[in-house]
């Protein structure tokens, strides 16, 4: 296991295409180990592409094509006879939209456990109560884990995806937008967990809200039509961007 | 684009400049006071000198406002930081402004020591520089900004020419040494009033290229 800080994904030369649109061009960076890695850019920039290049969730889409290197612990993500499945165990994916599974608290954290093998009973309360535990949501629901996880508010249900990607182990986290549909109570606390998450895991966040990136983040990357404009200290994008285009849409100016 | 923003980013370097200009009179006036003996002149300027200290408040106030209101990023955060700092170097100058008068009330009280010669160009380098560091911070001019932080040599230079020459006066005639010992303590405040110009001048550095270059050897 790498030093936290050190580099967790290691990404040369990465390009997209949705059929003939090329959505990412030439992006080469590194991601650190357990830190907060905050994805920033306009509608449309490429962000959300890259970073579900890092978990292979775009082989779910047809007519995506992905070319480049995408190294995981030094492990080639793409290489030949790797299996998507098994790497989103290790790199579990929250969305912007919550999306629980019509089912018990209880049964949408043990689902991803259970899959793996894990049977009911002792130890699978024991998975279930520490994952919803670490996504800062056991107090709230710990006498109603029989109910169903739709019945739960918007921010509720945000922090139960996240405790259902914590279950099956994963080292690395992407969010995907994961506060954009929650007002800014339930933000903090999502973002008051990523803080306490980092210490274990890698994160990776995209989101529109710039100050949600200058307040997580340790490292911040913008993106501008498909490329990766800058890369760097969150504190230095956003009191002293290098490039004049970071500099134009952290404050705002773009367009 | 133009942002809405921008008219209250110009507003505040309005501010600034108004209060430029005020303090700039204010150190103009204290002189004037000085080697023209008006003594009404002085008690003027030292009473102005709480315009100076209200708009100081005022820009503390515009600023935290802003930053309230926008959480300004990257060279807009920089901006009114920068506005901030030069609002406290401006009300440190008007200070010394009005520290200069009330040894020119004291002055004016008894027969002159001597003509004033390097008190005026001490004072007219020293008022050039923060014109020249309000200029540089107005036009974001980088180059005009180092020049005011190197001319500073010049008055530090001056300020030790002056103490030796009233040394001299005090070791030849005892009667002198409250009167000199006043106009050294003027030559120190034309000093410090430099160094805050040079103070703004290193804001202005860091407003444009985001590089901190106090308390390192320029």
């Amino acid at each position: 296991m790498p030093t936290a800080g050190e580099t967790a994904f290691d990404i040369q030369n990465l390009n997209c295409w949705y059929g003939d649109r090329q959505a990412l061009f030439n992006i080469s960076l590194s991601i650190p180990d357990r830190r907060i890695t905050a994805l920033i850019g306009p509608s449309g920039c490429g962000k959300s592409t890259f970073i579900r290049c890092l978990n292979r969730i775009n082989d779910l889409i047809a007519g995506c094509r992905v070319e480049g290197q995408v190294l995981y612990k030094k492990e080639n993500l793409y290489a030949p006879g790797i299996e998507a499945i098994s790497i989103r165990y290790r790199i579990g994916m929250v969305f912007q939209k919550p999306n629980p599974f019509p089912k018990s608290i209880y049964d949408n954290i043990a689902y991803g456990p259970l899959i793996w093998g894990v049977k009911r009973g002792p130890q699978l309360d024991a998975i279930v109560e520490e994952s919803l535990k670490k996504a800062a949501i056991w107090d709230e629901v710990k006498d109603k884990l029989q109910q169903n996880a739709q019945a739960l508010s918007g921010g509720q249900q945000q922090r139960l995806c996240i405790a259902r990607a914590l279950a099956v182990e994963p080292e690395a986290l992407l969010l995907d937008e994961p506060c954009s549909a929650l007002d800014p109570i339930a933000t903090a606390k999502i973002e008051e967990l990523l803080l306490a998450l980092k210490k274990t895991y890698t994160i990776v966040i995209v989101t529109h809200n710039m100050q949600q990136a200058a307040r997580v983040s340790d490292v911040t990357g913008f993106f501008l039509l498909g490329e990766l404009v800058e890369f760097g200290e969150t504190g230095q994008i956003f009191t002293n961007p290098k490039d004049r285009r970071t500099e134009d849409y952290i404050t705002g100016r773009f367009g | 684009m133009e942002r809405h923003f921008d008219e209250e980013l110009k507003a505040l370097k309005e501010q600034i400049l108004q209060m430029g200009a005020l303090v700039e009179a204010q150190i103009a006036n204290a002189i004037k006071s000085l080697v023209e003996r008006d003594s009404d002149l002085a008690r003027l300027t030292i009473q102005n000198d709480h315009k100076v200290n209200a708009m100081d408040v005022e820009i503390d106030d515009a600023s935290v406002r802003l930053i309230a209101r926008h959480q300004p990023m990257a060279k807009d955060l920089r901006f009114i930081t920068t506005a901030m700092k030069i609002s406290s170097e401006l009300e440190r100058m008007s200070d010394l402004a009005e520290n200069i008068a009330e040894r020119a009330l004291e002055l004016n009280e008894e027969p002159q020591l001597k003509p004033y010669i390097d008190i005026p160009r001490m004072a007219e380098h020293a008022q050039r520089m923060v014109k020249e560091a309000l200029d540089a911070f107005v036009n974001r001019n980088v180059e005009l900004a180092w020049k005011v932080i190197h001319d500073d040599d010049f008055i530090d230079g001056l300020t030790h020419q002056i103490f030796r020459e009233l040394v001299s006066f005090m070791l030849e005639d005892q009667h002198t040494i409250t009167r000199a010992i006043r106009i050294t303590f003027i030559s120190k405040y034309l000093e410090r009033i430099a160094d805050h110009a040079t103070n703004i001048a290193e804001l202005v550095v860091y407003l444009v290229e985001g590089k901190i270059i106090r308390h390192t050897d320029t």
